[in-house]
């Protein structure tokens, strides 16, 4: 942040408004900023609260808390655990290959055109989600895809022995080509962040490089490790377009449970259908909220 | 190990860091090899369907075929338009808040961040799901024609954009000095149209370039919000592609991917490469 920035509201005012600008534009200050919270508040917070009060409408009428308690049900129950389990899975590994990855370009000595390389395409391939990269799977390791062919050349069917690309395994895979992207995206400039001194120093001292590792640069890189992690279960957990592509909307899968109850009443009840998802909206919240409690705590240290 | 007060440690560990570091080397580039297949064979594996379309030799005509289908041309443009609708709507929306946070009212800063962070929490799914409910009835009823629907779209396509935008914006913003320039501006007689337009813009350029193409690249293949609104855009098309043709998906999806990478590209162009934000999903 700049020092001439100023914090001052009151200075500020006079300084910017002048002589010719009376405080009655106490008022206009606000103008710039109300396109802003109209818009907001039309296309953003009012659709989520719209699902919020549909999901505590009793069916009769009056406010209750029967649709979350609904929510035990086998098919979201189903749904919700899938999801978790595909978002922590693949939140930890592309958190793991992710930081190697950053590590490698970084700290590990690889030439320098690898760097900008990497982190271009990480740039790319976080973006390159939905039907596409559906598409680019099926191609490689779908019934008929190009490594399925190679396997099977050597003599090892896939999928007769149990791998496809629809399941839990298959749906792992895929997402790691966005998360791990991500996690070099954000992981990259908290190791750049590690200072130079801080490895002398521990040398200085004594220390083996394990030791470094173990007691300095981990502790001070956890936050941002487990931070953008959180953040990776996040992602994971509001992916919508790549597993619809890839199974046609029929896994079961919390977003993709949503996406049935749109098309069609398919929990039969259509508070359920509300609730689920404002279950999504408090999940998703909670972790981008530990997120940033985790990035700030990290910031003390990498500047 | 002995604390000791030679000044010059580092000749004596000399030989121990030259075999550290080349085992970091090897280390690296085994990472690297291994990742590097990772996410490259799947893009070999699809072009190479995509040179298969005819029979018995490798050549183009999965592209030929997909640009000749009906559907494309009108798709594709139609998710281009809106595209740059949304994001026009975005900087306009965009622009003057962060400006205005930055210069008047630093303390909304944080609900102002708050509220550009939303369509983070909120998964694409829920988001539609609330719109249509939203949308659907009077006295909001915006979905009745296509046309409305697609207007209804590119307002939520502008606020998913939010979060790249303001955060775009907002660095452009630091890396200037707001203050005096509005000020000589000022003095110099000028409006605050004339200060946005001409003093404040022309600065932000690379950032307004960079959070446009961003938002380029989420917005131009987005399926779910799409899907649900029943729009013929790319996204849809793309996914109706997949379960209608055989060799076409893969031409598309090598056409979506060069997309993106141009968009990227042109980002790491303009910003010399210190800047990397993403959305992903």
């Amino acid at each position: 942040m700049k020092p001439s920035i100023n914090t001052d509201p009151k200075l500020a005012n006079s300084a910017v408004e002048g002589a010719k600008r009376p405080p009655r534009l106490q008022i206009a200050n606000w103008f710039g900023v109300i396109p802003f919270f109209v818009f907001s508040g039309l296309f953003l917070i009012a659709p989520t609260l719209v699902l919020a009060y549909r999901s505590l409408e009793a069916s009769k009428g009056g406010l209750t808390l029967d649709n979350y308690r609904q929510l035990v049900d086998e098919t979201v129950i189903n749904a919700y655990s899938m999801s978790i389990r595909i978002s922590l899975t693949t939140a930890i590994l592309g958190g793991i290959l992710g930081s190697l990855i950053a590590w490698a370009i970084s700290i590990g000595g690889l030439p320098r055109p690898f760097r900008s390389i990497t982190s271009t395409f990480s740039g790319v391939a976080s973006n390159f989600a939905g039907v596409p990269l559906a598409s680019a799977f099926v191609f490689t390791l779908g019934r008929v895809g190009v490594i399925t062919a190679l396997f099977k050349l050597f003599g090892l069917d896939l999928y007769k022995s149990g791998f496809s690309l629809y399941s839990f395994l298959g749906l792992t895979l895929v997402y790691l080509y966005f998360q791990i992207p991500l996690m070099v995206l954000v992981i990259l400039p908290a190791l750049d962040g590690l200072k130079r001194d801080w490895r002398e120093a521990a040398e200085n001292l004594g220390a083996t490089p394990y030791q470094y590792w173990r007691y300095v640069a981990l502790p001070v890189l956890m936050p941002s490790i487990l931070g953008t992690m959180i953040l990776l279960f996040g992602n994971s957990f509001g992916a919508h377009a790549t597993a619809y592509a890839l199974t046609g909307g029929l896994f079961t899968l919390a977003t993709l449970l949503i996406g049935q109850q749109i098309s069609g009443d398919v929990l039969h009840n259509p508070g359920l259908g509300y609730a689920v998802a404002m279950g999504m909206v408090i999940i998703m919240a909670f972790s981008i909220f530990i997120y940033s409690i985790l990035q700030r705590r990290s910031e003390r240290w990498l500047r | 190990m002995t604390i000791s007060t030679n000044p010059a440690p580092v000749a004596v560990k000399a030989p121990a860091d030259k075999a550290l570091v080349v085992k970091n080397w090897l280390w690296s580039w085994v990472i690297f090899a291994i990742m590097a297949l990772y996410f490259l064979i799947p893009l070999g594996a699809t072009f190479y369907w995509s040179l298969r379309a005819e029979k018995g030799v490798l050549g183009f005509e999965a592209y030929r075929r997909l640009f000749a289908d009906n559907n494309f041309l009108p798709s594709f443009s139609e998710a281009i338009v809106n595209a740059i609708a949304a994001i026009f709507l975005s900087l306009l929306i965009i622009v003057p808040t962060a400006y205005w946070v930055t210069l008047r009212l630093p303390r909304l800063r944080p609900v102002v961040e708050f509220i550009t962070l939303l369509p983070f929490v909120i998964p694409a799914i829920v988001l539609v799901f609330g719109i249509i409910r939203l949308y659907s009835r009077p006295p909001l009823l915006l979905t009745a024609t296509y046309d409305s629907s697609r207007i209804l779209l590119i307002c939520v396509y502008a606020a998913i954009s939010f979060p790249y935008m303001f955060r775009s914006v907002d660095n452009g913003l630091r890396a200037m000095d707001v203050r005096a320039l509005t000020e000589a501006a000022q003095s110099l007689g000028a409006n605050w149209t004339t200060i946005l337009l001409q003093v404040i813009f022309p600065n932000l350029r690379v950032a307004l370039l960079s959070g446009a193409l961003l938002t380029f690249a989420i917005v131009i293949g987005e399926l779910t919000i799409a899907l649900y609104m029943a729009q013929h855009t790319l996204g849809p098309y793309m996914a109706d592609l997949t379960r209608s043709k055989v060799y076409e998906p893969s031409a598309m999806a090598i056409v979506s991917f060069a997309l993106t990478w141009a968009a990227m590209g042109i980002i790491q162009l303009v910003t010399g490469g210190q800047r990397q934000e993403t959305g992903a999903r």
